[in-house]
């Protein structure tokens, strides 16, 4: 009976977490598609509700009536193993980030994250590494040129992006003297990181794009060149489980660029509570992405990987080294 | 508790760890060890050691596995899957397996020395802190840190250097071919 008052907050939290994060998707395609046709100067879906609200819901809907193809040559288990591999680790990932400082809830202190882990950082930057193995495996095992062209491009790419992004956020850990979410966050009460850390924000905002797979690093699935990349072969319901796990990345990448750069749940305005606060500035970088999204080109691939090894690593290595520096 | 996970994971490494080895396709088996290596960093949890585990997870499965998948996915794979892994009898390889399981049942049963390492009463840290463990590795444990990382540093300029002859290799090849055409 103890146990399970004390396991209760924690079900309840995940449920929360879960249920956001697996109804997030339905707004932010309208958002995009929305973000997109105004930049292009079109008034985008209007047709079904209100300004073609509830088109994501049509959507939807559509996705889970269609047929599921699976093609012939297809490792079949893999290839119902991928869309799942692709989703658990941005799930995971919302584990240990922190939605602001603990409250008091019916007596208790209820904390607003699922688990303070010590190595929070380090954990999501290995878990969120993790999310390449559905991509490899939808590639490997659709049995089709462009999807295995489309994974290994994507392996390619989140190797090499990977290394930038871990070193960016070492200067981050530096100031913080801990790589514990929260305490990053508390530790930039006075100033945001963005204002002393402004090469390794720039190095952590772009290495996030590349990680993230979205334009102008979505060499993966360039449809131009390769269909749709490592997901060609996917239909229906399996094909909404890649996007999903796409939006989450994206969000992902949103909180953990406000949580290291923008002073998390810090600033908020007077009778605005701070998760609000917190969850407002994700919702700006989500937009930033978007924006990105329909206002630059997409890189060639060896472009791709000069900036990769060429301008992020070094920048990334002379960060770490002056913020040393400083902070003798 | 404490016990039942460790069984729950232990069991399920053994038999990725098997299936590694008895999987015919190589895809399969790279997987099969991705579920391994998971599954130990899910034992470094158990045993305390939360940053080893993420570590684990950062370097072998999101890197050095991704790799192993990268080069298993260019090699011709389909023709690769038709070759089993132990050919011919089996018999000399149940030998050596026979003689490494005794070994180390022997090791477990009787070394003082392993015990001695693994004695119970050493008390656990509560939550070892990553500034501990830095401090460690860079004060008293300095000099095979940096003997690592030479070591690590010469393997990356090998490899480098055969990448290269390789390559100077395969242009002077191309260069011979359009004149071998000619003729």
């Amino acid at each position: 009976m103890d146990s399970l008052l004390t396991l209760l907050p924690m079900l309840v939290k995940m449920a929360i977490v879960v249920g956001v994060l697996l109804l997030l998707p339905l707004p932010l395609t309208w958002m995009e598609r929305k973000i997109a046709a105004h930049i292009q100067q079109r008034p985008g879906p209007m047709r079904v509700g209100w300004h073609g609200l509830l088109q994501p819901l049509a959507d939807a809907l559509k996705l889970l009536t269609k047929e599921d193809h699976i093609p012939a040559d297809a490792d079949r288990r893999l290839f119902a193993m991928a869309p799942v591999v692709a989703l658990v680790p941005p799930f995971l990932v919302f584990t240990a980030i922190p939605f602001g400082t603990p409250v008091q809830l019916f007596g208790q202190e209820v904390t607003l994250m699922i688990s303070d882990m010590n190595v929070g950082l380090l954990f999501i930057l290995a878990v969120s590494g993790i999310g390449v193995f559905g991509t490899i495996l939808a590639g490997w095992s659709s049995n089709s040129k462009y999807a295995v062209l489309g994974s290994l491009r994507s392996i390619a790419q989140m190797i090499s992006y990977e290394i930038p992004m871990g070193f960016s956020v070492i200067g981050v850990v530096m100031l913080a003297q801990s790589m514990n979410l929260s305490q990053i966050v508390a530790a930039q009460e006075g100033l945001w990181n963005i204002v002393l850390q402004p090469i390794g924000f720039f190095v952590f905002f772009v290495a996030g794009l590349a990680e993230a797979q979205r334009i102008p690093f979505d060499l993966p699935e360039a449809e131009g060149d390769l269909g749709a990349g490592y997901h060609t072969e996917y239909s229906g319901i399996r094909f909404s489980l890649f996007m999903l796990a796409e939006y989450l990345v994206v969000v992902m990448l949103a909180a953990l660029n406000v949580l290291l750069f923008f002073g998390g749940w810090n600033g908020a305005p007077p009778f605005v509570p701070e998760p609000v606060w917190f969850l407002l500035k994700v919702g700006f970088f989500v937009w930033v992405f978007m924006w990105f999204r329909f206002t630059f080109p997409r890189y060639r691939y060896d472009q791709l990987m000069t900036i990769g090894w060429k301008v992020l690593l070094p920048l990334s290595l002379l960060n770490i080294l002056v913020s040393g520096l400083w902070m003798l | 508790m404490e016990q039942a996970f460790f069984l729950l994971l232990a069991a399920v490494a053994v038999t990725a760890a098997l299936l590694v080895v008895l999987a015919r396709n190589p895809i399969h088996s790279a997987l099969a060890l991705v579920a391994c290596l998971v599954q130990i960093a899910a034992l470094y949890v158990l045993l305390g050691a939360p940053f080893l585990a993420v570590i684990q997870i950062f370097v072998y499965v999101g890197a050095v596995m991704v790799l192993f998948l990268f080069v298993i996915m260019m090699l011709d794979v389909r023709k690769e899957a038709q070759v089993r892994f132990l050919r011919g009898p089996l018999l000399p390889g149940l030998v050596v397996l026979a003689v490494l399981a005794g070994e180390m049942i022997a090791l477990l049963l009787h070394s003082t020395r392993l015990h001695a390492v693994m004695g119970p009463g050493q008390p656990v840290l509560e939550q070892p802190s990553v500034a501990d463990l830095s401090l460690l590795l860079f004060q008293e444990y300095l000099l095979p840190f940096e003997v690592a990382s030479v070591i690590l540093l010469v393997a990356l300029i090998g490899a480098v250097v055969l990448a290269r002859e390789d390559g100077a290799s395969a242009a002077k090849a191309a260069r011979k071919e359009p004149r071998g055409a000619a003729r």
